[in-house]
């Protein structure tokens, strides 16, 4: 098992027309995702990445089966997408997009309320659970079946603590990029949720950062339900206060955003919070014997 | 992006929202002839975009001419908190009866946007959250851009409890809400909202800050931007598609990814090192963008040394080494340069800088204590 993708995720590619969009559709494809179509508006009927491409995202379900859509899209657009997404029914989306209006990204958490739709993102390097199934922009290789689940905030962090995992002899079950912005489909709980259900998952990590709260709630539901071992790391514990450090909710705008706090409070939770990403494969030794 | 009150103002003017009248002044000659025009008295209001210019006294209420050169000038004179004072706002001074608060503001852990108001204005609004959350009433407008009129209606009344008020509140709260969303805000406030001599709600203060991924759709408000606010060195780092943040240390960090880059200079600091910047270099590797980072963080004189954390995801490594080269031709590097490649194509990077003489870590750990023992030799 595994959570959220796996072998049977049939997903089209919003955008597989453009830059971005063919290449990692390419890349996905490689790795062994079922890429079933894309969407372009206006360019139905072509032909991108070696599937077919939909003018909309229903007739490319209807058509394909697809149950997962993955977002590639500029800012600009990036809302309707969504919004064509939930209209349609789909029952995952990945929003890759970085910088997008947070009112646009306020009207879709809208709409995802009152529908079934997952969104995972924006702003965010997309899920993948390795062996399986890569729907974003990971570098596949670095990844390996396994029994640790991956949930961040973050990018190239992420790859970073995958990275080690693989590194020191442990596969990951699934790994889930959130995203950086600070309006999300999903967050830290909702995926902790998932991996406390998920049999393949043996414990987890969870890399947060500044800004927000969170990792707080996170905290909250680790007390109370957290029944796997959850490792901690969390980012930007030199940036100032005030700045916004790259990601646009990666701000120190109250005491509870600082690092230390988020920090603080995971520990308190029971989660073991390391200093270095390297520290993370020799905890789970440990914890899992 | 924050922007001056006076800028505020015009929008809340454009709004209809009404304000007490005023003008900004950079001379003391135009602010006495506004006040002429408006009429004693008079406040005077440094326009700054830092919090606490009360406290610092750049907020002064004057009854003649001969009060307000003397207070003018005592305020352009003001540094508050590290800014001068280059514009004042000269505005009509308020008769004020009663204060409330109104704001309009994005949540980001409820993912919506709420409408607060309070019957205690000119407060801070953050204190007041903390000390007495009660006096705060919440509006949630459920992803609406347009709330309920009865919904809206009854929670105005609910805190403006005196009925010569709630019509004009609800009409002020109305605006304020077509502001926010028209203008891609994340907050617009009025702190305070006065009650003056004729018994009318005015706005005694106006606060607006845009999101800044919504300006690409409001050229006009892209102008309202105070560079003087900005570090030039992280302004010319957006314009390169990089994103950059000064610190006061003395190791230079060239990182892919914001996460990564934070834990980068994190673990500088753990080993006992002082991180300079922070500094995403984004997703793509354009070997371009190597050399406008390094040309960036060359430009701090503190640099001991520079660390190249790279984990080669769409990111190829060996076109951060084809940057890296290219930069050694082209500009002159006066620190030792450590760089960590992982990820794809880190053997060809790999091979590229030996032959340069440059050499290479594979782990962040590696790279971070040579950095950072480079920095102290020097």
């Amino acid at each position: 098992m595994s959570i959220l993708i796996d072998s049977s995720s049939k997903v089209i590619v919003q955008g597989i027309t453009g830059r971005d969009g063919s290449f990692h559709a390419e890349r996905m494809k490689e790795y062994g995702t079922k890429i079933v179509g894309g969407v372009t508006p206006g360019k139905g009927g072509q032909e991108a990445a070696g599937v077919p491409v939909f003018n909309t995202v229903k007739e490319a379900k209807k058509k394909t089966g697809a149950d997962t859509a993955v977002i590639y899209v500029p800012a600009a657009f990036a809302k309707a997408a969504v919004l064509e997404d939930i209209e349609a029914g789909m029952e995952l989306v990945i929003c890759i997009t970085e910088g997008i209006p947070v009112l646009d990204m306020v009207e879709v958490a809208r709409a995802l309320k009152k529908s079934k739709t997952r969104l995972i993102g924006p702003n965010c390097p997309g899920v993948i659970s390795p062996g399986k199934s890569k729907v974003g922009i990971m570098p596949g290789h670095i990844h390996k079946p396994g029994p640790i689940g991956v949930v961040s905030r973050s990018g190239t962090l992420t790859y970073e603590v995958v990275y080690n995992l693989t590194l020191g002899g442990l596969g990951q079950s699934t790994c889930v990029g959130l995203g950086g912005d600070p309006i999300i489909g999903t967050r830290f709980v909702e995926v902790l949720e998932m991996f406390m259900k998920d049999k393949e998952t043996k414990g987890v990590v969870m890399v947060g950062e500044i800004g927000g709260h969170d990792e707080q709630a996170a905290a909250v539901y680790i007390k109370k339900h957290a029944k796997k071992p959850i490792v901690g790391f969390i980012a930007g514990r030199t940036a100032p206060e005030g700045k916004r450090m790259g990601h646009a909710g990666a701000i120190i705008s109250s005491g509870e955003s600082t690092a230390e706090a988020k920090r603080r409070v995971l520990s308190d939770a029971g989660v073991i919070v390391v200093d270095f990403p390297d520290e993370i494969p020799t905890v789970f030794k440990q914890k899992l014997k | 992006m924050k922007i001056h009150e006076y800028q505020a103002v015009g929008l809340f003017k454009k709004a209809g929202i009404p304000t007490s009248e005023g003008k900004v002044a950079v001379q003391l000659s135009e602010a006495v002839s506004i006040a002429k025009r408006l009429g004693y008295p008079i406040v005077l209001k440094a326009q700054v975009l830092v919090g606490g210019r009360g406290k610092a006294g750049g907020v002064k209420v004057v009854s003649t001419q001969k009060e307000l050169e003397e207070k003018f000038e005592q305020i352009r004179k003001l540094n508050i908190k590290g800014y001068a004072v280059e514009r004042i706002y000269v505005a009509r001074a308020l008769d004020i009866k009663k204060e409330y608060y109104l704001s309009c503001i994005v949540d980001n852990n409820a993912s919506d946007v709420v409408v607060i108001a309070s019957a205690a204005g000119g407060i801070d609004i953050e204190e007041t959250a903390k000390t007495n959350p009660k006096a705060i009433k919440k509006f949630y407008l459920n992803g609406s851009r347009q709330p309920d009129a009865k919904q809206l209606t009854a929670f105005i009344h609910s805190v403006l409890t005196s009925p010569a008020h709630q019509k004009q509140a609800v009409d002020i709260a109305e605006k304020l809400i077509k502001l926010f969303f028209e203008n891609d805000c994340s907050l617009a406030e009025i702190n305070p909202l006065v009650v003056n001599e004729k018994n009318s709600l005015v706005a005694g203060d106006a606060k607006v800050v845009l999101d800044d991924n919504g300006l690409f759709r409001h050229k006009d408000l892209q102008a309202l931007r105070d560079i003087k606010y900005e570090d030039l060195d992280e302004l010319e780092a957006k314009e390169k598609n990089l994103s950059f943040v000064k610190l006061d240390g003395n190791v230079g960090c060239i990182v892919n990814g914001a996460g990564l880059a934070m834990a980068t200079m994190d673990i500088v600091k753990l080993v006992g090192g002082q991180p300079a910047n922070f500094l995403d270099v984004g997703g793509s590797s354009n070997p371009e963008k190597v050399l406008n980072a390094l040309k960036i963080i060359l430009k701090n004189k503190n640099i001991k040394a520079i660390l190249i954390n790279i984990f080669g995801g769409i990111t190829r490594c060996d076109d951060i080494a084809q940057g890296i080269i290219q930069a050694r031709a082209q500009i002159n590097i006066p620190v030792p340069l450590v760089v960590r490649l992982t990820g794809t194509n880190e053997e060809i990077a790999k091979k590229m800088l030996l032959t340069e003489g440059i050499q290479t870590f594979a782990t962040m750990r590696e790279g971070v204590n040579r950095v950072v023992e480079l920095a102290r030799k020097v």
